[in-house]
């Protein structure tokens, strides 16, 4: 009996202290799961490397509407006739009319800029494009559509001679570089504006 | 049109056939199929199904799908009338390509940023992944959604035609800001110009205050990597921006002092207005709502029936959405599904009892800043019938007396 009342407050101990040590384990997994807050990032994370002057002057293809990005070359009327019948007629029409769904490039009523209200007048190079630049620079990055690319300088500069004389921009003696591309005022100019809104009740 | 279809068989033969990418729309997105009827078990209770496999299958019973396709330059519509909730599956996000779909070796991916930074720089796209990323719920929409049911409306479009040029989803990548001032980026950049290394080379010039607000060079969506068709391995996402100017298959940024005024930012992507000018670098898509269900092809029974549809913002959170089922006399709040997120699609909810009579029903969205998505008549008087971009009128149902329900594009 004696032994048995021992043995019973052994047991009692025992169970106190397992539940003891349960209730500090918990309480210990409670007081320690802190944390450090995330550091602050550093300006610099040193992940990639310096590109080397061939890489960028590989992919640095823009021309902008100030001429930067123009290389050295030039082209004329008659030797972007030739690569135009060769390379862009096949789309885009021998008179540069529009082919199905291949836009119109040349023609175009010029005077009035009534898109807005007409849906049927095409926006061509010489009535809607506002920078003579541009079409450098499309020509060059984009444009045979099946081999954008494969143009020599002396060709886009050809093609975009041609245009711009199609569309009555320069004569056809003029001879297209990177002097005079950024100084052409092309008709449709004027007309752009830059959006201004920023939201709320009114409508434009 | 600048959204003119143009497939590969088209550029292959010239112009002869140059209208053949608009014939395509009309043969059907996949080969024909068995009838889900012969391979549906009479009991599917007393039978084991099918096993494991790695990719999910739709059930056999749905069949959504993008449309036209084929084509190289051009659209496929999302089919946004198919879909509940917000979140557009990965493989029916809208795609409008400028020169096919490139497929590009991520091992061989590179990211170059130069111009006036302190040093140019490349990144590897595991470069990318060492940075911190985030993930942001937004919408993606091009700018010409809406040009079929204002420029060539008939009462045979469904949702998917006239506005499933947009998709929403979680964009997971590194924010722009975090890139730029890492890469060190001179006091006189004032715009970024991003570029493509697809056969377009598309290029737009994006203001830096952007590129340092919440643009995201995304590698991921809806929890994996980009599809190809969609930018594979990295694109610039811009959230509320319109969708050329989140530059797919991105491989340049160059910081500039000036907008390089290219093609995508003058002939193209360009606002007629009214009064002899064109509004340029109209980068944010207005707020804009239209109901998804109840819509063509869709026929409704007397009875109650949910009206169902999405809305959305470039310039935040949608703050209501309006439905009217009575042709625009009077208009009920519809239920947001909540979160309403930032610059997100917004499913809106309305229950509505049809007494069977015909009706006329629409949508009105209203932003955080006040817009409100305007009517056709006011759209037409600000832009006019022959604006090209940013079409986000009303859109309006009407249901006949049959309990069909068409497209009108007058009111």
């Amino acid at each position: 009996m004696k032994h048995a009342r021992v043995l019973a407050a052994l047991c009692l101990v025992v169970t106190i202290g397992a539940c003891r040590g349960r209730e500090a384990v918990l309480e210990q997994q409670a007081s320690t799961a802190t944390a450090q807050p995330a550091p602050s990032v550093p300006q610099h994370f040193q992940i990639g490397r310096v590109a080397t002057a061939e890489e960028v002057r590989a992919w640095n293809i823009d021309v902008n509407s100030s001429g930067d990005g123009l290389p050295a070359g030039h082209g004329t009327y008659a030797a972007g006739a030739t690569v135009f019948a060769r390379q862009c007629a096949v789309c885009h029409g021998t008179q540069g009319e529009g082919l199905g769904t291949f836009p119109r490039l040349i023609g175009g009523p010029k005077n009035a800029f009534n898109f807005a209200s007409d849906p049927t007048i095409p926006k061509t190079i010489g009535n809607y494009w506002p920078y003579a630049t541009t079409v450098y620079d499309y020509i060059h990055r984009a444009m045979p559509l099946s081999a954008p690319g494969s143009l020599t300088t002396d060709q886009v500069y050809s093609v975009v001679a041609f245009l711009l004389a199609e569309n009555g921009i320069i004569d056809k003696a003029t001879v297209v570089d990177a002097h005079l591309l950024p100084r052409i005022q092309m008709p449709a100019r004027p007309h752009f504006v830059t959006d201004d809104r920023k939201g709320g009740p009114v409508f434009r | 049109m600048s959204d003119a279809p143009i497939s590969r068989r088209t550029l292959l033969a010239g112009a002869a056939v140059g209208a053949s990418g608009l014939l395509l729309e009309k043969l059907p997105a996949t080969s024909p199929q068995p009838s889900p009827a012969t391979i549906v078990p009479q009991d599917p209770s007393a039978v084991p199904g099918g096993p494991t496999t790695p990719l999910s299958a739709r059930s056999p019973f749905e069949n959504p799908s993008r449309t036209p396709t084929g084509v190289i330059t051009g659209p496929a519509y999302s089919p946004i009338h198919e879909l509940s909730g917000t979140i557009t599956p990965s493989d029916l996000v809208f795609e409008r390509h400028h020169a096919g779909v490139a497929l590009i070796d991520p091992k061989r991916y590179k990211l170059l940023v130069h111009g006036l930074v302190d040093e140019p720089m490349t990144f590897t796209l595991d470069d990318l992944y060492r940075f911190p990323s985030v993930s942001r719920v937004h919408f993606l929409e091009c700018s010409g959604n809406g040009r079929n049911g204002y420029r060539n409306p008939k009462p045979e479009l469904t949702p998917q035609m006239i506005d499933g040029l947009t998709s929403n989803g979680e964009w997971t990548g590194v924010p722009l800001a975090t890139l730029l001032r890492d890469v060190g980026v001179k006091r006189s950049a004032s715009w970024i110009l991003a570029e493509g290394g697809d056969a377009s080379k598309l290029s737009r010039s994006i203001p830096i205050e952007k590129a340092m607000d919440d643009a995201i060079l995304a590698y991921a969506f809806n929890g994996e990597p980009l599809r190809p068709a969609h930018g594979y391995p990295v694109r610039l996402f811009l959230p509320g921006y319109e969708a050329n100017t989140c530059i797919k298959w991105l491989r340049r940024i160059k910081l500039v002092d000036q907008p390089n005024m290219s093609r995508d930012e003058t002939a193209k992507y360009t606002d007629p207005l009214p009064g002899g000018k064109a509004r340029q670098f109209s980068f944010v898509m207005d707020a804009k709502s239209i109901i998804t269900r109840p819509a063509y092809p869709t026929r409704i029974a007397r009875g109650w029936l949910e009206i169902s549809g999405l809305a959305w913002s470039g310039r935040g959170k949608i703050a209501r959405v309006d439905v009217s089922t009575d042709g625009g006399k009077t208009w009920t709040v519809a239920e947001l599904q909540a979160p309403v997120l930032t610059k997100a699609h917004t499913r809106f909810r309305l229950p509505w009892e049809w007494n069977g009579k015909p009706t006329t029903l629409m949508s009105r969205a209203i932003d955080e800043t006040g817009y409100v998505q305007p009517t056709l008549a006011a759209f037409e008087a600000g832009r006019g019938p022959g604006t090209d971009f940013h079409f986000n009128h009303i859109r309006t149902w009407a249901v006949r007396g049959d309990g069909t329900v068409v497209y009108e594009a007058t009111t």
